[in-house]
């Protein structure tokens, strides 16, 4: 099997496994699912290093694009969970 | 090291987000969530900068320092009313840096002249939607920020404009697979650009927590292209998590609106055009009621459930709400919070201020839940909610809302709206709820209403 075709396996089941966990989710919850998702998919980091790190020697065009890409990712991943955070901690249960 | 190591330590990261998106399934476990997901990009991010292909650290390093304190500042700072502006512009980013990983893998391959037909397809797919997601995502932030009108923006040809566009990129994308150059795929990127601009503008207030989603959804495909791109099963299976989640809420929001995806993305719903065409109300009366009234009433039934809406979160009125729920609840009155699925901006937007008034969110409930308490209520006091209570939603089959699940408020004993005039909601549809006997109007500023309640309530 090619790369890819492993790569459209592991897409397709994945997809699968996303939509009944997803379905899992209280509506309450609904506004801190799309934080944390949106950090999540901030994975693109993984990208974004091997971007920015491929020369060892020269500086140019293609690191400051990773560059780049490396701070908005980082910016999603830290905001997106740090606000997922906040969001979490205020919802409380009824003192009895 | 033996690259299955990798392998093996992304398929960890993996089983921590849907560890931590499991977690959600209920406010119990929802923070544990988080963290487990927190864990999973941390053991993602080192595990990438130990591969033996990242040779230089110190630009990595500097964009994670300075990225991670923009993201901390902007995060604990933001007010949660603003958090739909926040979500957007957090997918803009995503969405702009599958862009400039798509480049830069690109230069990487042209390089090392290993390009294929295969790889310059998922390249191209990685651009485009990332592409998308960027502008439309700075449309949605632009139009939920208001520094642009929320109206939606219509001009004619606009659909055939889109479809000949998406026709291009399609061509572009054939192109770029024959050709692997910087032309086509440059071309493909700009026209992508432009079409996600063109995609958010004619889309109007009303339809966005649907974008938001849709755009949530599409930051999680443009993670999945970029895995393919880059051979790895970590960004694709992640991807793929985060796409059906923005697509089961784009789902779960249409559906409550009664609407189709389709009719969502052709916008021109909504906005000051539609609000002018009121249906007639003349010749109906509705009865008005003074805040002490409610106070009355609301102090002495038993069961009262609170519906709010969007209006309750731009009156800024949910801390004195919390302060008459607090009295109520000490008067032995049993209150309860109504939310329907698209209240606020965002989908669970308005559970989010609720709680962060500090109502306790064993009170509130969703409207398959609560639906079938109202006609044991005593009172309902619907604050700066709309259509979500129209009872012509069901039994007008000539309203433009006819099918759309709504709130049974009608159903309880006394109902009370908060209202600051006889406005229509965001279809353009006259209530029929305001002139039904057991219906009375409170004019005025949600916030204000509420504090003159809070007053009477205390002297009482």
């Amino acid at each position: 099997m090619s790369d890819t075709m492993v790569g459209v396996y592991v897409f397709i089941l994945s997809c699968f496994v996303g939509y009944h966990v997803i379905w899992g989710v209280t509506p309450a919850l609904h506004t801190p699912l799309m934080a944390v998702t949106n950090a999540i998919s901030a994975i693109v980091i993984v990208g974004a290093i091997l971007v920015s790190g491929a020369n060892s020697s020269s500086f140019g065009v293609f690191e400051v694009v990773g560059f780049f890409a490396v701070v908005l990712a980082a910016i999603n991943i830290f905001g997106g969970f740090v606000v997922t955070n906040r969001m979490l901690s205020m919802f409380k249960k009824k003192k009895s | 090291m033996n690259p299955d190591i990798f392998s093996l330590i992304y398929l960890v990261a993996t089983i921590l987000f849907i560890f931590g998106l499991k977690g959600l399934s209920s406010p119990k476990t929802a923070l544990q969530g988080n963290f487990s997901a927190m864990l999973g990009m941390a053991i993602a991010v080192v595990a990438t900068l130990c591969q033996p292909e990242v040779k230089n650290y110190e630009w990595i390093i500097a964009g994670i320092v300075v990225g991670g304190v923009i993201g901390i500042v902007v995060a604990q700072k933001i007010s949660m009313t603003a958090m739909p502006q926040l979500v957007a512009a957090l997918h803009s980013f995503v969405g702009l840096s599958a862009v400039l990983v798509a480049v830069g893998t690109f230069q990487t391959h042209l390089n090392g002249s290993h390009m294929n037909g295969v790889l310059a397809l998922e390249l191209g797919l990685g651009a485009v939607i990332g592409a998308i997601t960027f502008s439309g995502s700075v449309i949605a932030f632009g139009k939920l920020q208001a520094i642009f009108t929320s109206n939606p923006l219509v001009f004619k040809g606009q659909h055939f404009l889109n479809l000949v566009l998406g026709i291009f990129i399609l061509v572009g994308l054939v192109q770029f697979i024959y050709e692997p150059s910087w032309m086509p795929f440059l071309v493909i990127t700009g026209v992508s650009f432009l079409l996600g601009f063109l995609l958010v503008l004619p889309i109007g207030g009303a339809d966005m927590p649907v974008i938001v989603s849709m755009l949530n959804s599409y930051s999680g495909w443009a993670a999945s292209a970029t895995g393919f791109t880059l051979n790895n099963q970590l960004l694709i299976a992640t991807g793929a998590l985060v796409g059906s989640s923005g697509a089961i809420l784009s789902y779960i929001m249409c559906h409550a609106m009664n609407r189709s995806f389709i009719s969502v993305i052709l916008g021109g719903f909504g906005g000051d055009a539609a609000a002018a065409a009121v249906t007639s109300s003349a010749g109906k009366n509705v009865k008005s009621a003074a805040s002490e009234d409610v106070a009355f009433v609301l102090e002495n039934s038993s069961k009262v459930i609170i519906i709010p809406g969007y209006g309750m979160a731009v009156a800024q009125a949910q801390h004195v709400i919390r302060e008459i729920y607090d009295l109520l609840h000490e008067k032995g009155v049993d209150v309860r919070f109504a939310i329907h699925p698209v209240a606020g901006r965002m989908p669970g937007h308005m559970n989010v201020l609720l709680a962060e008034a500090e109502i306790p969110y064993d009170c509130v409930f969703e409207m398959d839940e609560i639906n079938s308490e109202f006609s044991t209520t005593d009172v309902a006091y619907v604050i700066g909610a709309n259509d979500v209570v129209n009872p012509d939603a069901k039994n007008n089959k000539t309203s433009p809302l006819y099918g759309m699940p709504i709130l049974d408020v009608f159903k309880a004993k006394q109902i009370f709206v908060s209202k600051r005039s006889m406005g229509v909601g965001y279809a353009g549809v006259d209530n029929s709820l305001f002139y039904y006997d057991n219906c009375s109007l409170v004019f005025g500023d949600a916030k204000v209403t509420c504090e003159k309640i809070l007053t009477a309530l205390k002297s009482s």
